[in-house]
């Protein structure tokens, strides 16, 4: 295994669920309660030194218990590595951690996540649609169970009408 | 008849007398000096830009003269993808350029949506502002803007600006 997922199954033996690696790419997957007691040592600990956040993103698995899947990637400037870092939330529940308090950048890449994915981030200081308008209520885009074309939005031009 | 008439003085024969129908000296000076509003939307943008600058020059056909204000526009290019959420905010700016205006929808995804088949964007610009000239490619090359922007100078040509107004419309308008 990669010395730094060994490094943390060690400090998180309970938080710690499994690591892949492939072609070089780090990923370690942690249970939705240690996420972000992980993305605190990650971003604290000299070793690990992850000072950056590269991005935050999801996957739908719809024929998974665990149906959605968030993603985020870590790298530091200073120790010149990067890591994956995932995390799952059932459809019923889907909320997980947001890690804003910890990398101001992830603000606005959590609320896209929301607004395409309708994955909800505790803590999160603004999250509001970002991407689509604020009154959007055709439901989560990105979703595999969302139709394609969507769900009549796209040709619906409110402001064409002069009844108004 | 062509545009315009080249004459001779009666006195001593020179060339020096033009004639022309004042619609058609309107249509050439509307068609000669279309200002187009400056806003792309997509990759299209970038060979709008190709066109009006020097290598292409766009200015050569009275088209080149791109306004920061839809007031001082007659004309309105638009060039790219045009997403639903963008929709409310052309059709505002159509609506604030002033009479007689003119649309190009540049390139398929202003055309129909292209192989954007998705939630958020328009199936074609002309679901929401009434198209001039449809110019297709993905994207158009400036000759295939140009083309567009000729066929549009020819459909200028041939408006009617003068029209008697019928007799309906004159008692609608008094009454």
């Amino acid at each position: 295994m990669h010395p730094l997922a060994e490094r943390i199954q060690m400090e998180f033996p309970e938080g710690f669920a499994k690591a892949t690696e492939w072609r070089g790419d780090l990923a370690v997957t942690v249970r939705r309660e240690a996420l972000h007691d992980v993305a605190r040592f990650l971003h604290d600990d000299p070793a690990m030194d992850f000072d950056y956040i590269v991005h935050v993103s999801s996957v739908d698995w719809p024929d998974d218990d665990e149906r959605f899947e968030v993603v985020w990637e870590f790298y530091s400037i200073r120790k010149r590595h990067r890591i994956r870092l995932k995390t799952r939330a059932p459809e019923a529940d889907c909320v997980v951690d947001s890690l804003t308090d910890i990398w101001k950048g992830a603000d606005f890449m959590e609320r896209e996540v929301y607004d395409m994915m309708g994955i909800r981030f505790r803590n999160h200081p603004d999250l509001r649609r970002i991407l689509m308008p604020d009154d959007y209520e055709e439901g989560y885009p990105l979703r595999k169970d969302f139709p394609l074309r969507g769900k009549g939005w796209r040709d619906t031009f409110e402001f064409l009408d002069e009844t108004k | 008849m062509g545009l315009i008439q080249i004459g001779r003085r009666e006195k001593d024969g020179e060339l020096d007398v033009i004639t022309t129908t004042i619609e058609k000296a309107v249509n050439w000076a509307r068609k000669g000096s279309l200002w187009p509003m400056t806003f792309g939307l997509a990759c299209c943008a970038i060979e709008m830009i190709a066109a009006v600058s020097s290598r292409y020059d766009m200015d050569r056909f009275g088209a080149g003269v791109f306004r920061a204000s839809p007031r001082q526009s007659d004309l309105m290019i638009v060039a790219g993808t045009v997403c639903r959420r963008m929709a409310p905010v052309i059709r505002k700016i159509y609506d604030q350029m002033p009479e007689p205006k003119y649309v190009i929808a540049m390139g398929s995804c202003a055309t129909s949506g292209n192989i954007y088949d998705s939630y958020s964007v328009v199936q074609g610009v002309d679901r929401f502002v009434p198209v001039d000239i449809y110019v297709p490619g993905c994207p158009p090359t400036p000759e295939a803007l140009f083309d567009g922007v000729l066929k549009l100078q020819e459909r200028i040509m041939q408006k009617r600006v003068f029209v008697k107004q019928p007799e309906q419309v004159k008692k609608a308008v008094k009454a």
